[in-house]
């Protein structure tokens, strides 16, 4: 059976055959950060046709069904639509800034995937601080909301980013917990070292109860730091037509959209690596058949089950609550979530003190 | 016992890679788009939308404070958090020592936030439940 790594590893080969040593590495690389950019591309295609698609489902109604065979090619089709259409900068924004929001949220959402695992070996920045990264990165895009909201002269596009940027910044805090719960337990901050401490089981049914409570508050700062709905206040259509996006048209925003997909990406990618256990196959200890039979299935196939799993969690939210107002928004992560994700991390520590975790 | 991991600056060339890749495509994207796009502009067209009908005044206004004091406070326990990180690495080797020290941490940490709380720094409005 042909693995990922064989592949990557056939590049490698291929490349320094034909190219001395630095050529070859600075080739890889740039490959490497192509063939990233391009998966997250394809990803959010897919996010946006499964997402009209179930949200369709769950109203009883079709979703996209007339470009292309159920409307697959839907996605695509608006993808080219707003490739077509003209750029424009209200004469009132703030020009520089308003053309650099977009770069920035984006560049900064394909920054925050270099080091994720997606099968083993395929790695592209193996690194010793990679969650921290993860965090540090993905919560600049705040930056970005801010800017194009402020940048916009428009006052509903700034209630938004405000908005936007006092809840990203808020959940920022029990996720970075819930996270460190983990690392606690695993002991490393590499998501390859975390991924390889799960094989003899994940993280949610081994550290049992801390895990599986940090996994629930982890899943909730994700939807709100990814701006979905219950908490998707920042553009909330009723109240603030768009909300930091509002004055955006063409490839700008679509770069606007491209990035909010990628942060849900990134935070359903995060989630799984951390308690779901990466790409690692769900194995039992002691039992070798049901393990070896689990192996079968290649990492690749178990990381990307696991992530729809949970991006499908993200949209099922989406069509099943109401949307929260903002000050109990803000309430329940610094009046809830806060303090029990320190406690929990607390007895998280206690629990890898005393070897309780299986 | 883990051994202990240097980092050195060439160990970053990846992501600095990555964010030249990032930056190209998102800069080859957006001039594909200005060159393929039409460019007809009006008066009309370059004002602002903000909601369908006619902007009054400007978005120059002062915003609630309450954003502000959220913004303050989150600046005040993110360095909490970060202090938890390299803790939360080398709590295996720490041990029960680095249990208690973070215990202590903990209280203060709580303390203070006690207080914000009695302060009603969370109340967005005067009466609460």
């Amino acid at each position: 059976m042909i693995s990922l790594s064989d592949i990557t590893q056939w590049i490698h080969k291929m490349l320094f055959q034909y190219l001395n040593g630095t050529v070859a590495y600075g080739a890889e690389l740039v490959l490497a950060g192509v063939a990233v950019i391009a998966l997250v591309v394809a990803m959010a295609i897919i996010m946006v046709y499964a997402e009209r698609k179930f949200a369709g489902f769950f109203q009883m109604r079709w979703g996209p069904n007339r470009v292309g065979k159920w409307g697959t090619l839907q996605a695509i089709a608006d993808t080219v639509k707003l490739m077509l259409k003209e750029c424009i900068t209200p004469n009132n924004a703030d020009k520089p800034m308003f053309k650099l929001a977009p770069i920035i949220i984006t560049v900064v959402g394909f920054l925050a995937l270099a080091p994720f695992a997606f099968a083993k070996g395929i790695v592209l920045w193996d690194m010793n601080i990679g969650v921290f990264y993860v965090t540090a990165i993905s919560s600049l895009s705040v930056i970005g909301i801010l800017m194009g909201g402020w940048a916009s002269n428009n006052k509903y596009s700034l209630l938004g980013a405000l908005r936007s940027g006092a809840q990203i910044v808020s959940y920022e805090l029990s996720a970075g917990l819930s996270i460190a719960a983990i690392i606690v337990m695993s002991g490393s901050m590499s998501l390859n070292d975390i991924i390889l401490a799960q094989t003899d089981g994940w993280w949610i049914l081994r550290g049992h109860i801390p895990a599986i409570i940090a996994f629930v508050i982890s899943i909730i700062a994700s939807t709100a730091e990814a701006n979905r709905s219950p908490f998707d206040l920042a553009e909330g259509e009723q109240e603030l037509t768009g909300g930091y996006h509002t004055e955006y048209s063409g490839i700008q925003f679509a770069l606007f959209f491209l990035a909010e997909y990628t942060t849900m990406f990134i935070l359903a990618m995060l989630n799984i690596t951390l308690f779901l256990g990466g790409w690692m196959p769900f194995h039992i200890p002691g039992l070798t058949v049901f393990n070896h039979i689990m192996d079968f299935i290649p990492g690749i196939v178990w990381f990307f089950g696991k992530t729809f799993f949970i991006l499908f969690l993200m949209i099922w939210f989406r069509w099943t609550f109401p949307r929260m107002r903002i000050d109990k928004l803000l309430k329940l992560e610094w009046k809830y979530l806060l303090p029990i994700s320190i406690v929990n991390l607390l007895f998280a520590a206690f629990i890898t003190l005393m070897g309780w975790h299986f | 016992m883990q051994t202990l991991v240097i980092s050195t600056p060439q160990d970053y060339i990846p992501v600095a890679i990555q964010a030249v890749v990032a930056l190209a495509f998102v800069v080859v994207v957006i001039i594909a788009s200005n060159l393929l796009g039409p460019k007809r502009k009006t008066e009309e067209k370059l004002k602002n939308f903000e909601c369908g009908i006619e902007q009054v005044g400007n978005a120059r206004r002062p915003y609630s404070v309450k954003y502000f004091l959220i913004a303050i406070l989150f600046v005040l326990f993110d360095v909490e958090v970060i202090f938890m990180y390299p803790w939360a690495v080398n709590f295996r080797t720490l041990g029960a020592f680095g249990f208690w020290e973070m215990m202590v941490f903990t209280i203060i940490l709580l303390a203070g936030f006690l207080y914000v709380l009695l302060k009603g720094a969370f109340n967005w409005q005067k009466r609460e439940e």
